[in-house]
């Protein structure tokens, strides 16, 4: 398998993903959930394989990280924003758990 | 009860069972997929389950820095600190498979090597709580990254689990039984068919010994009538 140099972006509020991007990955500040969504197809297409999306954009934008679960690439991983943990990314580990299994084991 | 209307010929029985037999070992192979994957997959789970709860806990700490470090600072010195990277990443995604699920492994190299020259700003303009945030924020990214590797293949296991239950279902409750179903009718009207032959056959041996009896018979009495003429 050809090992090939991705991207890895941080989508979310510019208090929340300033910080990372001291760490130099790449940070796409956005103010409402629209631009959230037109950002992360857009990463998509390109050689994007890891996005940290935080929970408070994630919780409007649902449709389009169930339309990325089944692909290679992107990686959409929820984090936690500046506001706090609203424990969205818990439940969609549930969720997964119960499209697996057909009920919640765990 | 579906496909009852199958040719009752010796061909499709044969046909038929051939089938069955490819579907049952197809659903013994598929149930033990399942039950490996499943096993791994909870594995899976529980780690990232673990390790979210890690990684939540530690960003919260990392953005209360952050919040305390922008209430030390003006935002526009705050922005323009972490304007410029000095530090980049970079990301290199290879597969492992795990039970025919390609799952990612992600590695990244960082362009500077030594953790302590990460601070993209310099130190007098800039308040000290600052350096601890953007410090512990690169400890938490380790382990986001893991979490990004496992939670990713949590959910693809997840999807394949799904399809090969799915298939497993499908044949255990469908395609196996009608099958049995489908040769079951063929069977018994191809013992129907052999039934129908034999009476058949049997009539038609009565009717012709009848025949024979009553011809026999006949002789027997012209034979007895010119005997006594004479």
């Amino acid at each position: 398998m050809a090992v090939t140099t991705y991207k890895i972006a941080v989508v979310g509020d510019w208090q929340s993903v300033m910080g990372f991007k001291a760490l130099g990955l790449n940070t796409y500040p956005v103010t409402d959930s629209e631009e959230a969504r037109e950002t992360i197809h857009r990463l998509a297409k390109e050689d994007c394989a890891v996005i940290y999306l935080t929970e408070q954009l994630a919780a409007k934008l649902g449709d389009v990280i169930d339309r990325y679960k089944d692909e290679m690439t992107p990686a959409i991983i929820l984090i936690p924003g500046r506001e706090g943990s609203l424990g969205i990314g818990k439940s969609d580990i549930q969720r997964s758990i119960e499209r697996a299994v057909g009920a919640d084991i765990l | 009860m579906a496909n009852i209307n199958v040719n009752p010929t010796r061909m499709e029985l044969t046909r038929l069972k051939g089938k069955l037999k490819t579907a049952q070992r197809g659903h013994k192979l598929l149930k033990d997929k399942r039950d490996e994957l499943m096993k791994q997959f909870l594995d899976t789970v529980r780690e990232v389950k673990t390790l979210r709860a890690e990684v939540e806990e530690e960003l919260m700490t990392v953005h209360g820095s952050f919040t305390v470090a922008s209430a030390l600072m003006s935002s526009e010195a705050m922005e323009q600190a972490l304007l410029y990277p000095k530090q980049s990443v970079e990301l290199t995604m290879s597969t492992k498979n795990i039970m025919s699920v390609n799952v990612p492994v992600y590695e990244f190299h960082t362009k500077t090597k030594s953790d302590s020259d990460i601070y993209p700003y310099g130190f007098a303009a800039t308040s000290g709580e600052l350096d601890t945030a953007v410090d512990a924020l690169g400890k938490v990214f380790q382990k986001m990254l893991k979490l990004a590797q496992i939670e990713k293949s949590a959910q693809l296991m997840a999807e394949e689990i799904e399809k090969t239950r799915r298939r497993v279902n499908a044949l255990e409750y469908v395609m196996i039984p009608n099958t049995q179903e489908a040769i079951r009718y063929i069977t018994m009207k191809l013992d129907e068919n052999d039934r129908s032959t034999t009476t058949r056959l049997m009539k038609v041996k009565d009717m012709l010994l009848k025949e024979a009896l009553e011809e026999q018979r006949a002789r027997d009495a012209a034979i007895a009538r010119r005997a006594a003429q004479n």
